[in-house]
């Protein structure tokens, strides 16, 4: 086995939406702070840009740092991919951890349908990588991607989040 | 829709392919041939196990150079739990506060 795929997840959901309504979903502020755990994105769409996400103020009140997660573009190709570096920083433990690699991909199916992939490359980030895919509860930050999915799929479809 | 519950769950109703997703759990991103070792079938039945499991999107596959490489999709499962587990516990849980309150009451 490659070194790269113990450290590669994969996440992927289906959304009844346009590609453009799902870009728009994950690279505009006003979007992103209204699923998963909030926050608003700044995003630099091209290559070498900035990107950086920005606490809430529910996060603020668990005592995340105003910046919660950084990075840069890599590659921005609207609304079909967008690669870029991530890197949380949740804690002094991921802060000291490398960027980790993001690529979203979405692609249009027939009948208004969407398939949105998340491929994240954790080399070298363990704390990241434990951490991302969730399973723990998502109401103390332990949703990760999926929980952040699920979330966005019923955003995006419903007008409502999972829990509203 | 196209990703429907039913698809889950006639994936997740076989022991061959829980094993398969056991695996990938362990260890993500692994080829056809290394998923082999772990169950007792054939390459055919592998792939024909493996392939309800990428259409029911628990699985999906990535090229890495000439290999195929199987991961984990978690997502699918995510939702079947907040659709139907979460639900039902929180039923349970509200009776039991509603035992509570009148155990309570007639203190």
């Amino acid at each position: 086995m490659t070194d790269n795929s113990a450290t590669t997840q994969v996440y992927r959901i289906v959304i009844k939406a346009s590609a453009q309504a799902i870009w728009d979903a994950i690279t505009k502020p006003e979007w992103t702070e209204r699923y998963g755990y909030g926050g608003r994105v700044g995003y630099e769409l091209k290559v070498d840009g900035q990107f950086s996400h920005k606490a809430s103020a529910e996060m603020k009140s668990f005592g995340l740092p105003d910046e919660i997660i950084n990075g840069k573009v890599i590659e921005s190709d609207p609304p079909r991919k967008l690669v870029q570096t991530w890197h949380p920083l949740f804690d002094a433990a991921t802060t000291a951890e490398p960027h980790t690699r993001l690529t979203y991909e979405i692609k249009e199916n027939s009948g208004g349908v969407c398939t949105l992939t998340i491929t994240h490359d954790v080399t070298g980030a363990p704390r990241v990588a434990s951490m991302v895919p969730g399973g723990g509860d998502p109401a103390q930050g332990g949703g990760g991607w999926p929980w952040i999915l699920s979330d966005l799929k019923s955003l995006l479809e419903t007008g409502k989040r999972m829990s509203a | 829709m196209a990703m429907d519950d039913d698809n889950i769950f006639k994936a997740l109703a076989d022991p061959t392919r829980r094993s398969l997703l056991d695996q990938l759990f362990q260890r993500d991103g692994q080829t056809l041939k290394e998923l082999m070792t772990g169950v007792a079938m054939t390459r055919f039945g592998v792939m024909k196990h493996l392939k309800v499991l990428e259409d029911a999107d628990l699985v999906v596959t990535r090229r890495s150079g000439r290999e195929k490489l199987h991961f984990l999709n978690a997502v699918p499962i995510r939702m079947i739990h907040d659709r139907w587990i979460d639900k039902y516990r929180e039923r349970e849980l509200s009776a039991l506060l509603g035992l509570k309150a009148k155990l309570e009451k007639k203190d």
